[in-house]
């Protein structure tokens, strides 16, 4: 049985660290709502630029473009999407094992976004081609493109012939679900439900545009798959940081019985030597 | 025709910057500045660094704009830029440090400078100041 002083000590260290969970729930919370909100805010653009893609690749069926291009898959590369700091539940593991599966099955190289992915894979001893850390709560459009931008290059320049991205789909404050997507070659989007044929006018002409559109349209996709897991992240650590309370007050609970016990036991055994000695006055 | 007008929408790939009914918007095309009025073919159109302009009931509205996408179908018109920005929300002092960083990249001239890159931000920061009146 620990002594009314250990125990004291234990109350006071779980308290002072359920204030900090606590607080880092309701800043996750925050923090959340904020990234929901972005990724509301990117939908429209996201779904209309897949909507002109389609209509432009299906009424132009002839069009090629490099990007476009499917080659034989010798060499693969994952963009892996993991968060920078940890203390947040199962999405980092989440996220890397399905990496770990996917590069168990075929191997390939890795980019990665956000510290954790990086060191994970960088102790291993994986190839890391290039890496973006630090990315911060605020991801701007910029940011996409630039690794838009360096994934368009390894494509073009035959580094890699297939491109997946790996990361985290926003469900819900409590589910995160760890996706995969093709990222390149870009696969011809379906057109959704009707097909309509429109008779476009084209300016300049559908391979310029087609130039124009389809590296937009990789960074859209990087874009809101940052977006996603973001959101992902904030949700899971507001998760994590609610149980972890949660479980600091009934370890206080659990504790402060135990001290009572140990006071009141103390207290009977002081009463009871005290009844003796004056018994043995007597 | 008189009652006939269309419908703008100017999408970023950060939020939706402008839906509305108009009479009548310019776009920079990548050809050159084109109108679209009520009734108008559809087209396909990429868009250069420009100012966008959208009249409504003689009223004017001017977005500073660097490039993306419109479509024209059914007097549904929809912009895809990667920034579009209203004339009051330009931030001048950041546009007039732009125009300046260009200008000295450009001036300078030195081997490491990428003068395609400073041309556009140039323009862009032209572009800008020119939306929100400060020229």
């Amino acid at each position: 049985m620990a002594s009314a002083r250990d125990l004291r000590r234990r109350i006071k260290s779980i308290k002072s660290t359920q204030q900090i969970t606590k607080a880092m729930k309701m800043v996750a919370a925050a923090k959340l709502r904020k990234a929901q909100e972005r990724v509301i805010a990117a939908r429209p653009f996201a779904g209309k630029i897949q909507e002109v893609l389609a209509r432009l690749t299906s009424a132009n069926s002839g069009v090629s473009h490099p990007l476009l291009q499917v080659r034989e898959p010798k060499n693969l590369c994952y963009v892996l999407i993991s968060a920078d700091r940890g203390l947040c539940g199962g999405y980092n593991a989440n996220v890397l094992r399905m990496n770990a599966v996917l590069l168990h099955s075929k191997p390939g190289s890795l980019v990665t976004i956000g510290r954790k992915g990086r060191d994970f894979f960088r102790r291993r001893g994986f190839d890391i081609k290039s890496e973006f850390v630090g990315l911060g709560e605020d991801i701007s459009f910029g940011v996409a493109k630039e690794i838009g931008q360096t994934l368009v290059d390894y494509y073009v320049k035959g580094i890699f012939d297939e491109i997946y991205l790996v990361y985290t789909e926003f469900k819900s404050a409590m589910t995160q679900k760890p996706t995969t997507v093709k990222l390149l070659p870009v696969e011809q989007p379906k057109e959704s439900g009707k097909v309509t044929q429109i008779d476009y006018i084209y300016e300049p002409n559908p391979e310029e545009l087609l130039a124009e559109l389809l590296p937009r349209y990789i960074d859209t996709t990087i874009y809101r798959a940052l977006l996603e897991s973001k959101a992902s992240e904030q949700g899971a650590r507001m998760t994590a940081m609610g149980s972890a309370t949660d479980n600091a007050s009934e370890m206080i609970d659990k504790y402060t019985l135990a001290l009572n016990r140990a006071r009141q036991a103390a207290i009977t055994k002081e009463i009871s030597e005290i009844v003796g000695g004056a018994n043995a006055l007597d | 025709m008189a009652d006939k007008n269309i419908t703008v929408e100017i999408v970023t790939p950060e939020r939706v910057v402008f839906s509305e009914q108009v009479d009548f918007v310019v776009v920079p095309g990548i050809e050159g500045y084109l109108g679209v009025l009520p009734m108008h073919a559809p087209i396909v159109s990429g868009l250069n660094i420009g100012i966008l302009k959208v009249i409504t009931g003689g009223k004017e509205t001017k977005l500073a704009t660097s490039g993306g996408f419109m479509e024209v179908n059914n007097d549904k018109v929809v912009i895809l830029a990667e920034t579009a920005e209203r004339s009051d929300e330009i931030d001048v002092s950041r546009a007039k440090a732009a125009r300046e960083r260009a200008e000295q990249r450009l001036a300078s001239r030195t081997h490491d400078v990428d003068v395609a890159r400073a041309e556009m931000a140039l323009r862009r920061a032209l572009i800008r100041l020119k939306a929100s009146g400060n020229e």
